[in-house]
């Protein structure tokens, strides 16, 4: 049996809204995960202990066990709780917590990376600590962090795949319904891979357009 | 204030990290306008003595003042918080390395205090910025990032960054160690200018004749010990202490 696409176009609307989906999800989780990661580092590194280790505590489990779990615990384990997310706010809340907790390494290290005279600086001129964090040291922080939360972005999109199995409407989710009609898994998968991979390099030209900013400005 | 109140004060300052005692009951007063120089040779306490000054290395025990307020008051956290950073205002300091915000122009350098800290509007602070710029003679580098200026450059922007939150009293932290030779005298001369505003300064330095022109009072220090004090002529021509004596003859033929 060879490839027919033409069974594709009566599904294209479907899959392309798919796509919107999988756009809206990582665009939203990837803010969330990039802002988390900032808490968290700030959390990691300047509160006190009673703070900080809950926070390890719940940085390992999210490093340590599957996203695939985490999305189950999210969805279906917290309605147990009494918690009702709709599916894609569990899924946005899953993978931006996952990867808000990657970036949050990257984003420790970045911090600690900068100068310290910067924050004497800022002390010196009468800025609080929090102040001084807030316009001195995490605004050049996160100018290196560009290229390494770029790819943790990238990872997201194609994780993102996963909130399919808790009923997001999502690219791939579309994908199997168009292909639970027509039994032609080949070409829809194949059609599927194509569109993430469009996105893909649609974010990757957001990415270098950014970094390419950021070199500008120093 | 009293008249005779000193301007700054420093009382029975002392440091220890861990077993080392790095500054060993230091006591000095500065008056209003007065300019002095620390000088003596590295590991002598005297960027630690600086940095006490804004409690930026809070000392062991001793008391510093300023103006009749004083600065390293022991309070709970949050209340310390509050006052030394308002303290600090009146404190300008000016680093080694300049440290300068890469990432914001000159212009952002020193409009970031006074906009936040002071509540100045952007046409305020920009006017302030226009201001200090003048003053050490950068105003054409207003729009420029730190990384397209000169060593030089960086530090008299430092300066003006120090200058626009009005400070009663300059501290200069070897100002200009970290620079080219050619690029030293652009940043004395700015100092010169200060000192001739009867800017109150306290400058640690390794510059002796800079110390010689400009300052009021030499103060050389060793081993954490103020060992002498006066007028730069009679420690630069006279000095009565033999660890002066020393020090300033190695120094005079290393350079």
């Amino acid at each position: 049996m060879g490839l027919d696409f033409s069974v594709v176009p009566p599904y294209l609307d479907i899959i392309l809204i798919g796509a919107l989906w999988t756009v809206a999800l990582t665009v939203g989780a990837g803010l969330l995960s990039f802002f988390g990661g900032i808490f968290f580092a700030l959390i990691a590194l300047y509160t006190p202990a009673i703070l900080r280790l809950p926070f390890r505590a719940f940085e390992w489990l999210f490093m340590g066990t599957p996203l695939l779990l985490q999305l189950f615990l999210i969805y279906f384990g917290l309605v147990q709780m009494g918690v009702d997310l709709p599916a894609f706010v569990a899924g946005l809340i899953g993978l931006g917590l996952h990867f808000a907790v990657y970036n949050s390494e990257i984003i420790q290290a970045s911090i600690l990376a900068v100068d310290k005279g910067q924050m004497e600086a800022a002390r010196t001129l009468g800025f609080s600590r929090a102040q001084a964090l807030r316009k001195v040291v995490v605004p050049q922080a996160v100018r290196e962090v560009v290229p390494p939360i770029g790819n943790n972005m990238i990872a997201l999109l194609k994780d993102s795949a996963l909130v399919s199995v808790i009923g997001v409407g999502e690219l791939t989710l579309s994908a199997q319904l168009a292909i639970g009609r027509t039994y032609r898994p080949f070409e829809f998968y194949l059609v599927a891979a194509i569109l993430y991979y469009i996105v893909n390099l649609g974010m990757e030209a957001v990415l270098r357009r950014l970094e390419r900013r950021i070199r500008l400005a120093r | 204030m009293e008249k005779n109140q000193p301007f700054v004060e420093i009382r029975h300052a002392r440091k220890c990290y861990g077993d080392l005692e790095v500054l060993k009951d230091i006591s000095l007063t500065v008056d209003r306008g007065e300019i002095v120089a620390i000088i003596g040779p590295s590991g002598s306490g005297k960027s630690t003595l600086l940095r006490a000054i804004n409690d930026l290395d809070p000392l062991t025990s001793g008391e510093v003042w300023l103006e009749g307020t004083l600065v390293n008051q022991v309070l709970t956290h949050h209340r310390y918080e509050k006052h030394i950073n308002q303290v600090r205002q009146d404190i300008g300091m000016v680093f080694q390395h300049f440290n300068l915000f890469p990432h914001l122009t000159v212009r952002g350098n020193i409009t970031l205090a006074p906009r936040m800290l002071k509540g100045l509007s952007s046409e305020e602070a920009d006017q302030l910025a226009v201001d200090q710029l003048e003053r050490v003679g950068l105003l054409d580098r207003i729009d420029f990032y730190p990384s397209r200026l000169s060593g030089g450059q960086k530090q008299r922007v430092a300066i003006a960054r120090a200058l626009a939150m009005k400070p009663k009293v300059m501290l200069f932290d070897e100002a200009t160690s970290a620079l080219d030779p050619e690029l030293v005298e652009e940043v004395n001369l700015v100092m010169k200018r200060l000192a001739e505003e009867h800017m109150t300064m306290i400058i640690v330095t390794h510059e002796m004749a800079f110390a010689a022109s400009v300052c009021d009072r030499v103060i050389f220090m060793d081993h954490g010990v103020a060992i002498e004090s006066g007028p730069p002529d009679r420690i630069f021509q006279n000095p009565t202490e033999e660890r002066t004596r020393a020090f300033l003859s190695r120094h005079l033929r290393n350079s």
